[in-house]
């Protein structure tokens, strides 16, 4: 198990889900114990400067609340309804204004990038937000591989549909399957990456696993989850929630506490974790990257393009 | 069966139902010493609040037509659950006010005139208070029956309002508001279908 990391990793490789989640005691017992090789078996990553230093919330708080309507729309339901779904084998479907489309293993995807810790804020439309260790790497890299035509302007992507074992897509609570987009400056950013796990362990399901988007200056929902299709397109494609309200959910969705949701403010949130009397925080615009990304948007209204 | 329960039933005191109604906020209390309300404790309190009020709005509508068409008379009661949902309500406001937008009184202004829904759940709180103020005899007798009888459908209003309040803040369409506003429409339309057809 203490291979170093060859682009051939497989679920199999994962620290079985006992060993994390028992891993306050084992970590308590860990002199006494025998299995402290397995259960130290982290994902190797290399540190990035675009990390925040704030304090990360804790890997219970991370995968016992999530927006992951697949599973259920309570915030518990994902980490209960998740137990069933395999994301091994997996492969991506890159297709449209590519140079070279096709069906892409995740391991072989795996085998062309370096894997980076990237701890970022994530801000929920819904005013709450969490500091998340995200393991992954820059899109752009995905991307670059498989060649962007010129005249791709956006990126479209979609989370795997699978009601046997996703019990909330057995309800019409959303047109599944779930899709995203992205223009394709947002997606060749630096900040912008494919995330396959958090805290170096492989993304547990109910975070989307195995692999999944991570856009930090824009609300959540953006970073669409358990991805199976990227496309490069010339038009700027659907996406799910504004699909279902457009009014209230626009293609950008930057993080803006200058532009209300039509039924509640944007100007502060919770961060999640910091128990009863956590103080509520003003939100940044661009949920703190503005250096980064405001340049993205020079001369656009972000009144207008929400 | 209807005489065999209420005749059961004379033997419940109101009293009783402020006890058994004041038990799932002291269990809530419990959860969240206990840590059980999860990593968002301030979300689960509000919104349990917040649900329970507006079970007891439903439960305080459904007496009238239970003991309509069933017999079953538990109007004694009514006080009480009325009583106990505003308890409820207040709490949850409380709650939102506090611990959730925490007293910034710019945003929460901003929130009760902008946003449909708190405008929608605070105007059902205040139309509660009256209510409130006069669930009492002295209250009946100063205002007569009949005044206090038309007061009182306010409560219509009121239940109407938290299941909008509800069915407005959650994101695409989950049963559950669905639910609770159907069931509050239908228990007013017991109450104005049968004067109508007078």
């Amino acid at each position: 198990m203490t291979k170093g990391f060859n682009g051939k990793l497989g679920w199999a490789d994962v620290t079985p889900k006992a060993h994390w989640i028992n891993r306050r005691g084992l970590i308590a017992g860990a002199g006494a114990m025998m299995v402290a090789g397995t259960a130290g078996a982290k994902i190797p990553t290399v540190p990035s400067a675009f990390s925040t230093d704030e304090a990360p919330n804790t890997f219970e708080e991370i995968t016992t609340y999530n927006n992951f309507y697949e599973f259920g729309t309570a915030k518990e339901d994902p980490a209960r309804n998740s137990g069933a779904f395999k994301p091994d084998p997996w492969s991506i479907e890159i297709d449209g204004l590519v140079d070279k489309p096709g069906s892409y293993d995740l391991a072989d995807i795996l085998g062309g990038v370096t894997l980076e810790e990237r701890i970022y804020r994530f801000r929920c439309v819904e005013a709450w937000s969490m500091v998340i260790p995200w393991v992954g790497f820059e899109l752009a890299t995905l991307l670059n591989r498989v060649g962007v035509q010129p005249s791709a302007k956006y990126v479209a992507f979609e989370t795997i549909v699978r009601p046997e074992e996703m019990p909330g897509q057995r309800r019409e609570l959303l047109e599944w399957p779930y899709r995203e987009g992205l223009r394709l400056d947002e997606a060749m950013h630096p900040l912008t990456i494919m995330a396959t796990g958090l805290y170096g362990e492989a993304m547990p399901n109910q975070n989307g696993a195995p692999i999944r988007l991570v856009v930090p200056w824009k609300y959540g929902f953006k970073s669409i989850k358990s991805i199976v299709r990227i496309s490069l397109m010339d038009r700027m494609p659907p996406t799910t929630w504004n699909m279902l309200n457009a009014r209230e959910y626009g293609f950008y969705s930057n993080v803006n506490p200058n532009v209300d949701h039509p039924r509640w403010s944007q100007a502060s949130e919770r961060r999640v974790g910091g128990g009863l009397f956590a103080k509520r925080i003003d939100t940044p615009m661009f949920n703190g990257y503005g250096e980064q990304v405001a340049g993205l948007y020079t001369g656009q209204d972000l009144t207008k393009d929400y | 069966m209807d005489v065999a329960i209420n005749t059961a039933l004379r033997r419940v005191p109101p009293l009783a139902i402020y006890i058994v109604g004041v038990m799932p906020l002291a269990w809530l209390v419990w959860l969240l010493v206990d840590g059980q309300l999860g990593v968002d404790p301030v979300k689960r309190i509000e919104h349990q609040l917040g649900e329970w009020a507006l079970q007891l709005l439903v439960a305080g509508l459904v007496i009238a037509p239970l003991r309509r068409y069933t017999g079953i008379n538990l109007v004694r009661y009514r006080r009480a659950i009325g009583l106990l949902a505003f308890f409820y309500v207040s709490l949850h406001l409380a709650t939102w006010l506090v611990l959730d937008i925490q007293l910034r009184w710019a945003e929460i202004w901003a929130d009760i005139v902008k946003r449909p829904y708190i405008t929608a759940g605070f105007v059902a709180f205040v139309a509660m208070i009256p209510l409130a103020v006069t669930s009492n005899n002295a209250s009946i007798r100063r205002l007569g029956p009949k005044a206090w009888q038309q007061l009182h459908r306010l409560t219509y209003f009121a239940a109407i309002a938290g299941a909008v309040h509800y069915l407005w803040l959650v994101k695409a369409w989950p049963p559950e508001p669905i639910i609770y506003l159907i069931l509050v429409i239908l228990l007013v339309l017991t109450r104005i279908l049968p004067r109508a057809a007078r």
